[in-house]
């Protein structure tokens, strides 16, 4: 009953603006078509300006709505996305003017120039000095965008710096796999054809390999502050894509064709929720690739933390292939104290694999 | 081929061919298998608007789950069944209407719908010409693109649902059926659906070239044409080259799905399962699919741009500023479509070094895309401007081009392009200015060759109340979608709620999805006034109702199969003699009198 209620009021509705628009044409004809034509005309004229004007204004509301919930007030979480930040607001400052330039002009333009009896339209085909003036101020402006970002995208895309911690992030429907080196800082060798998930190697973990006997298998990624971490990008069936909006980083995952990505967080998950003023803040590893239909649930959270407790979390891990295999390990050296809170992420959908 | 045509009008200037002349025209060879570039031109119209009309519908649907995730809608389960169990969208198929949204605005709509109707109705009536160059081709090209829409329909009613990868159709995802429903058959039909769409795009293509450089009437230099056949000209030069190698990126798709080759795949593991492929690369497929793609968008926004010049020219009752500049412009832009493709892919591991020459040659297009602005504001300064509705509507396509060409310059950046690489912003950037703007593009065509399509009006009073309402929406939808993307809020997500860094936004999604809906009702709006004007529109008197220079209005109102009933006028000017010498307008048909002023 609800919704015939509604379709009626919808229908009504249409009918309404349907006899507006026929009683229009009946008026026209009574006034004369000239007549009403030059009224309308007038009509949409004045309407150029309101758009105008009222655009302004919803740019300007839009931005005070919105502004404070981007992520430019709390600052790039990473050194190398401060650059990023940079580049952007820049680039926002040129494309803005331009834009207000632009607009301001196609529609004042239009209202002051609307047909009037004794104006005639100025005949006005060509003039290569304009054309000259707006080709050359654009490339200029270019260039100078161009040769900015190139030198950030060469940075970022570069080598890491020697000392950078290195961390394998595996994704796969609809979920990520964090792997550590271990103590002797290389990876055990990974074939997809290893694979086995029912005896737990869900990875594909050559464990004939010695090298992957101290590798450590997480769910969660831990990083300390302060120093530049390379992530070693896989996937195990579709393309996914590690995003990090925080970090200004975004990398995909290719079944195949291992990538990576460096960068530099500069501050711990605490001191972002104080930045933010959010204590529920955390880090978040977001699906950015079309990957099937839990996407949108492919979630990783990345805790950022002192050096100390990063060491303290790691020497609480236990190597998979001891995980695995039940080998008992020479005891881990654990003096340091448990680490102060390990996040929890926060619940969400979850989608099971079909 | 041209002796194929059989033309009853002008039978005395044209002999018929024994074999396919044919006296009286069938309601079938008149209006369902017609060789009649105008007819053929209205199916392509026709066949656009209810898709459009579809892919609308989609996105309405997955925009109410976007702004309302926690509500239920009873009548999506009536409507959907197993798609919307309790009234709440599944997963699986708010990808599959995701997917169908793209697939159909970007391939059905405004490459079919814009340049298949405009390039077969405005090219003999423009250049002067009784047909296109093959008739016959012209009519297979249409009903290749009507074979190819109905699979693609089919598509949406078979068991495991619609293809659910995005319009990007990205392998492995849409190669492995283990990977998503929609990768089973309905990924098989989308891409025997887009391989018939791309023969119909080639015969067309071919057709609408050789017409131009062959069929142009006595004194239609290529620089008298009027920039409309230009941009249409050069949307049928990027199709050409470049829809052939998404044709090979399909087939090699569809080798990969049911022939067990390894072009795309290798290493992976799905669902449990090793599977046996090595040695493919799922990035080949990207650089396939974006070499078309790419050139694509311009395949959309040449015709409206080139649509948009001639009707502010027109309105303005001047001439189009920098004609040359405006066809050096759009060479450019075609030139350059083809070397850009890979800024979509930036974040796929592209060699740095490659991705460094893309953002150069990308940030390139700006500059031709500035002149085009540049020109287009110039032409309403000082102008005597009739704001009809296809006036209106090209101001809208401007507006809204500039608006989202600058953020192309955001996104060509490879180092911005990490942070909003598929994320809102994305989404803002390519609906503004490949999405709505050449949505206006075809409104503005439509308004203003409606009469010549129908010999009618459409309803002005709705017509402005169309054009406003979806200008209006367009902002207030795409506009907020930028801060959300500066955000790093991921496009194609089917729920935000179960993140932390996104959540925030949720009052603004259900905002834009209330904004959708009002803007679809205004669709409906226009096609209501589209199809009540062809039967009961105000009737046009004045062949040229618009005071235009151009030679379509040289003809009848309505014209018959042939165009012109005697012999085909020589043109002896551009088409832009506005206000020239005091005078309103000068056809292009008029010769130069000897005391007109030189300068053009």
């Amino acid at each position: 009953m609800k919704d015939l209620f509604l379709v009626a009021i919808v229908v009504m509705f249409f009918l309404v603006i349907f006899q507006i628009a026929k009683a229009s044409e009946y008026v026209s004809i009574l006034k004369g078509e000239e007549k009403t034509r030059k009224q309308s005309n007038k009509i949409n004229a004045f309407l150029m300006l309101v758009f105008l004007v009222l655009g302004l204004f919803g740019a300007w509301y839009c931005n005070e709505l919105y502004y404070g919930k981007t992520l430019f007030p709390q600052g790039s979480g990473s050194v190398e996305g401060e650059e990023i930040d940079t580049m952007l607001l820049v680039t926002i400052a040129i494309c803005g003017v331009v834009f207000f330039i632009t607009q301001i002009l196609l529609f004042w333009f239009a209202y002051k120039y609307q047909e009037r009896d004794n104006q005639k339209a100025y005949f006005y085909p060509h003039n290569n000095k304009l054309e000259i003036i707006w080709t050359t101020i654009p490339a200029i402006t270019l260039t100078i965008l161009i040769v900015f970002g190139l030198k950030f995208w060469f940075k970022i895309t570069g080598d890491p710096p020697a000392d950078a911690l290195m961390v394998e992030i595996t994704g796969h429907q609809f979920g990520w796999d964090i792997r550590y080196a271990g103590k002797d800082n290389i990876f055990g060798k990974k074939h997809f054809k290893l694979y086995n998930n029912p005896a737990g190697n869900s990875l594909g973990v050559d464990f004939s390999d010695p090298e992957s006997h101290d590798d450590i298998r997480t769910t969660e990624m831990h990083l300390p502050v302060n120093r530049p971490v390379k992530l070693i990008i896989h996937s195990q069936d579709v393309i996914h894509d590690v995003g990090l909006p925080h970090f200004r980083m975004k990398m995909d995952a290719v079944p195949g064709i291992p990538t990576t990505l460096w960068f530099t967080p500069q501050y711990t998950t605490a001191q972002m929720r104080e930045r933010t003023g959010n204590p529920n803040f955390v880090y978040e590893i977001a699906c950015d690739q079309m990957c099937g239909k839990g996407h949108f649930s492919m979630r990783g959270v990345i805790v950022v933390e002192t050096e100390e407790e990063y060491n303290a979390w790691m020497a609480k891990q236990k190597p998979e292939y001891a995980n695995l295999f039940q080998v008992e390990e020479a005891p881990a050296p654990a003096t340091e104290p448990a680490v102060a809170d390990s996040t929890q992420p926060a619940p969400i959908a979850q989608v099971v694999n079909p | 081929m041209s002796s194929v045509v059989s033309i009853h009008e002008s039978g005395t200037h044209h002999a018929h061919d024994a074999d396919h002349g044919h006296h009286h025209e069938t309601f079938i060879s008149k209006y369902v298998f017609s060789m009649d570039h105008k007819t053929i031109s209205k199916q392509f119209l026709i066949t656009g608007i209810f898709w459009a009309f579809v892919g609308g519908l989609f996105s309405v649907i997955f925009r109410l789950q976007l702004g309302f995730p926690e509500a239920s809608f009873p009548i999506l389960e009536d409507l959907l069944g197993k798609w919307a169990p309790g009234g709440k969208l599944s997963p699986d198929f708010y990808y599959a209407l995701v997917t169908m949204h793209g697939t159909i605005l970007v391939f059905f709509v405004l490459t079919a719908g814009l340049s298949g109707t405009f390039s077969n109705f405005l090219i003999p009536l423009q250049v002067g010409a009784r047909d296109m160059a093959s008739p016959l081709l012209n009519m297979l090209s249409y009903w290749f693109f009507f074979v190819a829409s109905i699979i693609l329909l089919s598509s949406l009613f078979v068991q495991t649902g619609p293809a659910s990868g995005g319009w990007t159709v990205y392998p492995p995802l849409s190669a492995l059926g283990e990977a998503s429903e929609g990768s089973k058959i309905g990924m098989d039909l989308w891409l025997t659906s887009m391989a018939l769409f791309i023969i119909s795009q080639l015969l067309a293509g071919l057709n609408y070239i050789s017409t131009i450089l062959n069929m142009r009437t006595k004194g239609m230099t290529m620089t008298r044409m009027p920039l409309t056949i230009w941009g249409l000209f050069f949307t049928a030069v990027l199709g050409v080259l470049s829809f052939p190698v998404l044709l090979s990126g399909a087939v090699l798709l569809l080798f990969d799905r049911n022939l067990e080759t390894s072009f795309f795949l290798s290493d992976i593991v799905v669902a449990g399962k090793i599977l046996p492929h090595e040695g493919g690369s799922a990035i080949l497929f990207q650089h396939l699919f974006w070499f078309l793609g790419h050139p694509e968008v311009y395949i959309i926004i040449l015709p409206a741009m080139g649509m948009a010049s001639e009707i502010i020219s027109v309105n303005s009752r001047k001439p189009i500023f920098g004609y040359m500049a405006m066809v050096a412009s759009m060479f450019a832009i075609t030139v350059l479509a083809f070397l850009v493709w890979a800024h979509h892919m930036f974040v796929t591991g592209l060699n740095p070094f490659l991705g460094a020459v893309f953002v150069l040659l990308t940030l390139l297009i700006a500059v031709p895309s500035a002149i085009k602005v540049f020109n287009w504001l110039t032409t309403i300064w000082r102008g005597n401007i009739r704001f009809t509705p296809g006036m209106i509507s090209s101001i809208g396509f401007v507006s809204l081009f500039i608006s989202g060409g600058l953020t192309g310059i955001f996104l060509g950046n490879a180092a911005l392009d990490i942070h909003l690489h598929d994320t809102y912003f994305v989404i803002a950037h390519f609906h503004i200015v490949m999405g709505v703007s050449a949505f206006f593009g075809m409104f503005a065509g439509i308004y203003h060759w409606f009469p010549k399509m129908y010999g009618r009006f459409m309803n002005d009073t709705l017509a402005y109340i169309h054009i406003w309402v979806t200008l209006i929406g367009a902002y207030l939808i795409f506009w907020p979608m930028h801060y959300t993307g500066l955000s790093g809020m991921p496009r194609r997500y089917y729920d935000y709620s179960g993140w932390e860094s996104f959540k925030m936004f949720d009052g603004l999604n259900a905002f834009i999805s209330i904004v959708v809906i009002v803007v679809f009702a205004a669709q409906i709006l226009f096609i209501f006034n589209f199809f009540y004007s062809i039967f009961k529109g105000r009737k046009v008197k004045d062949p040229n109702p618009w005071k235009a220079t151009t030679l379509e209005w040289t003809t009848p109102i309505n014209p018959g199969h042939g165009n012109w009933p005697g012999e085909i006028p020589e043109v002896h000017r551009w088409p832009y003699d506005y206000g020239k010498d005091g005078k309103d307008f000068i056809p292009q048909t008029t010769p130069v009198g000897a005391d007109e002023s030189k300068d053009h």
